[in-house]
């Protein structure tokens, strides 16, 4: 291949940034300057310092030098996203771990180190492995796919690039926020005011990116991934939009009030809550589902229409089951009606993608035996395809009434999320580097065999125990004597849970220790060794490991 | 990139024609159980809208109630008074009746336990531990030492009005914190010490034991009494039983004479019907040490 064309003088898409980082670098240090908020001061100085240092990355890079060639794909990007996505996961593994910990031997939130305890570390381990891991993997997945895909490179020139880098800004700010108490209490949307809009600057720049790419696409008719992922950025920039929707106190503080309040903000925020599960943890993974399962299969989409049918139904019905997180609340029962009902509703839209996920590997079904990484995703849709039945059922009031706010609802999230979520991505990104990296092949298959029976027991362990301590917990919690007297007290279930947290624990060590396994691999690719003891076979076709452009 | 559909020699189902980076697809038809199953669920969501609350209307027309009126707010206040009803007779005779009649009436004693041991589990067991073990600060309830007495209607004072609660007939009393209020030195706050320690039988200086006894007889007999066995009446602990409330090692017993430690414990007549208080009492008497 050609060495690519450097450009002629500074592009637009340069300057653009150039204007953008020098106006935010001024206002950051006016922000810093007017502020007597301890708190928001480490946040200013945090986002001048990242202005600044855009500014210095675009000035080292000579403005002018850099690679815009449109004759070829942006695959820079797609290296930073992969490390950033592995980075991130491996970091939201680590402080789930402790917290599970935490959870079965509270002696481990340490006194004295408060910003170490449960409390603060949970929203970092839930940001840090939807936002963060997930958001990454998104994120990098999306810029391939709607690059191949669509034969063009990615739009705006060196916009992709803010896209990254504010994404992890967003990141930062956020978890460094939840470590010293900075937060709006919302789960999932903890981050404050002036994170919210950050987000909302760069989520935007995203949702332009893929749009400008899909517009200059060579191909007559778009591929069902990228339908996918632009419900998901338009969704989740709506989700969020709508939710932090709050007043500061002061431009010079951290804190603000929402719009909402009361039972009107607990169902915007559920509203916001389940559509991120719908829109960040389904729509966008599906577009993951959509690209890398069939790719790898080296078979075709098993139903062009089921696709077209399930995309729209379950776009349609995920926006409206958001209710069924406050069944018995204060919450109107009309309402609570609507979101079980549309919940069920729901459940053969998400079948849809399962069974076009699985059915796309008919005729390839031998993969699952040789491939470990094929088996990864197929096992990623099988978990899709559990938990969105478990949802449903979950959902009916009755079901809900034992299974709410008992560990259930946590092993129905984590069989979700580890299983479809985490082993859809780790699938994507083995395919992903030997790809971008122009490897032959991964450093070693035994090391991709181990990370899935460590990670899928590690699961396995997960969800076993959690449904067995949440219908616990939910049975204890109603049962009573003859009287009809609380048979258990509060602390009586909390004693009975604790086998069953270390269980957890354990099940969530086994998942961290199976990425730090992939870690090593992936970079071991990078460098591109090759395992001794597993050597290429000769005859081993390079068409096959790399994909055609 | 190809127009045309090709056929699939595996499924024998043509593609549609189209391929993205070597992708393509097939045009199979929808699987009909799915079909089935996703309509069956509609029609289920329409029926069962139609008989369950389920649709607003516009502003001031409320909402509409469904077919079969279901109300689960009307229904918790249904099932809430069938439960009031079902007790109202042994919560009626528990608050008639004296607390030692009780625990000849084998029913009511059982009603008592039950209400007593569920009551205990959700505003006790939190200080006083489950079945009342008790910790440091929160006296064990499970054992024949008692502040405030361990009679029935003893406890049952104590659980209504608490301790130190700030509720007129609250029982109170405060020990002098003797070294922050410079009441005494710190050389004779650490010759009480040894004194407290000689009197439940630990290791101890004798010669400061004894220098210590004139302020003992001045500072602290009118309320744990000359020979160190405390007073119920004024919630002053026995000195000389071995059992210790915030500890009795060197470091804690000085602690507690320099800086003075005492408890809280809430009103419960706010909180908890009386039937329930009684009950309280009834458990609370049975843990082990009741008089």
């Amino acid at each position: 291949m050609e060495k690519s064309m450097p450009r002629k003088g500074m592009g637009l898409d340069v300057l653009t940034l150039a204007v953008v980082l020098i106006v935010l670098s001024v206002l950051g240090l006016l922000w810093s300057a007017g502020t007597q908020d301890p708190l928001l001061q480490v946040h200013t100085w945090i986002m001048t310092g990242a202005f600044v240092l855009g500014l210095v990355a675009l000035a080292m890079k000579g403005f002018a030098g850099l690679d815009n060639d449109q004759s070829r794909y942006n695959e820079g990007i797609i290296k930073a996203g992969v490390i950033a996505t592995l980075f991130w996961g491996i970091v939201g593994f680590l402080v789930g771990v402790i917290i599970a910990f935490q959870l079965a031997f509270p002696a481990l939130n340490i006194e004295g180190i408060g910003w170490l305890n449960f409390g603060r570390l949970r929203p970092i381990h839930t940001s840090a492995v939807i936002f963060a891991f997930g958001g990454n993997a998104l994120m990098v997945t999306s810029f391939y796919v709607v690059q191949r895909t669509n034969r063009a490179r990615l739009a705006g020139g060196i916009w992709p690039w803010f896209v990254f880098w504010g994404y992890q800004l967003f990141i930062l700010l956020a978890a460094s926020g939840y470590i010293m108490g900075v937060t709006q209490s919302k789960e999932y949307a903890e981050p404050e005011w002036y994170v919210d809009i950050w987000l909302t600057v760069v989520w935007v720049s995203y949702l332009l990116v893929f749009l400008g790419t899909l517009m200059k696409r060579k191909q007559a008719h778009i591929y069902v991934a990228n339908w996918f992922y632009l419900s998901f950025i338009v969704t989740v920039a709506m989700l969020h939009i709508v939710n932090n929707l709050s007043m500061p106190v002061t431009l010079y503080g951290i804190k603000s009030y929402s719009a909402f309040s009361g039972v009107q903000d607990a169902l915007t925020q559920w509203w916001y809550g389940h559509n991120a599960v719908g829109f960040f943890l389904t729509a966008g993974f599906l577009g993951i589902m959509y690209y890398f399962v069939p790719k790898r299969a080296e078979r075709p989409v098993y139903s062009y229409r089921l696709s077209i049918i399930h995309f729209w139904a379950l776009i349609f019905t995920y926006i409206w089951a958001g209710p069924h997180h406050l069944h018995y609340t204060a919450l109107p029962e009309w309402t609570q009606t609507l979101g079980m009902v549309f919940s069920v509703v729901l459940w053969m839209p998400s079948w849809g993608g399962m069974i076009n996920g699985l059915m796309t590997l008919s005729g390839a079904w031998d993969k699952l035996r040789t491939d470990p990484v094929m088996r990864m995703m197929v096992v990623s849709v099988a978990f899709y395809g559990m938990s969105t039945f478990e949802g449903p059922v979950m959902a009916i009031r009755s079901v809900n009434s034992l299974s709410h706010y008992t560990d259930w609802t946590v092993g129905h999230v984590h069989s979700g999320t580890l299983g479809w979520v985490g082993f859809v991505s780790f699938g994507a990104i083995y395919c992903l580097v030997p790809w971008i990296w122009k490897r032959k092949r991964l450093y070693s298959n035994d090391m991709v065999e181990w990370h899935f029976w460590i990670a899928t027991i590690g699961i396995v362990f997960y969800i076993t125990s959690m449904w067995v301590s949440g219908i616990m917990q939910g049975l204890m919690w109603r049962a009573y004597n003859s009287f009809g007297f609380l048979e258990y007290s509060f602390v009586e279930t909390v004693e009975a849970m604790h086998p069953y947290y270390i269980i957890r624990a354990t099940g969530g060590l086994l998942f961290l220790i199976g990425a730090l396994i992939m870690a090593y691999n992936i970079w071991r690719t990078i460098r591109g060794d090759v395992r001794k003891v597993e050597p290429l076979p000769e005859a081993e076709p390079l068409a096959a490991a790399i994909p055609a452009e | 990139m190809t127009d045309k559909p090709e056929l699939d020699e595996h499924s024998g189902v043509y593609t549609t024609g189209h391929e993205w980076d070597g992708i393509k697809e097939l045009n199979t038809p929808l699987p009909k159980w799915w079909l089935y199953i996703n309509y069956i669920s509609i029609v289920w969501a329409i029926i069962y809208c139609i008989f369950m609350p389920s649709w607003p209307g516009l502003p001031g027309m409320g909402y509409f109630k469904g077919l079969r009126n279901h109300s689960e707010r009307a229904n918790v206040a249904v099932a809430l008074d069938k439960l009031q009803a079902a007790r109202a007779a042994n919560a009626q005779s528990l608050t008639s009746i004296s607390l030692d009649q009780v625990e000849n009436d084998p029913d009511l004693l059982t009603f008592a336990m039950a209400a007593g041991r569920s009551a205990f589990g959700d505003n006790c067991a939190t200080c006083h531990g489950s079945n009342g073990i008790g910790s440091v600060g929160y006296p064990a309830l499970n054992d024949d030492v008692w502040l405030w007495g361990g009679n029935l209607d003893e406890i049952k004072q104590t659980i209504t009005y608490g301790i130190r609660s700030g509720h007129d007939e609250a029982r109170f009393s405060q020990m002098p914190a003797f070294g922050r209020d410079e009441l005494l030195s710190g050389s004779e706050i650490s010759d009480l010490t040894e004194l407290v320690l000689a009197m439940g039988g630990s290791d101890h200086d004798q010669s400061a034991a004894a220098r210590a006894t004139t302020n003992f007889e001045e500072q602290c007999s009118i309320c744990h009494a000359e020979d160190g066995t405390g007073d119920r009446y004024q919630g002053a602990p026995n000195l000389i039983d071995s059992e210790w409330l915030f500890g009795g090692s060197r470091s804690e017993i000085t602690e507690t004479i320099a800086n003075s430690r005492f408890g809280i414990m809430p009103n419960w007549e706010q909180r908890l019907q009386p039937w329930t208080i009684d009950s309280l009492a009834v458990y609370v008497h049975s843990l082990g040490g009741g008089e």
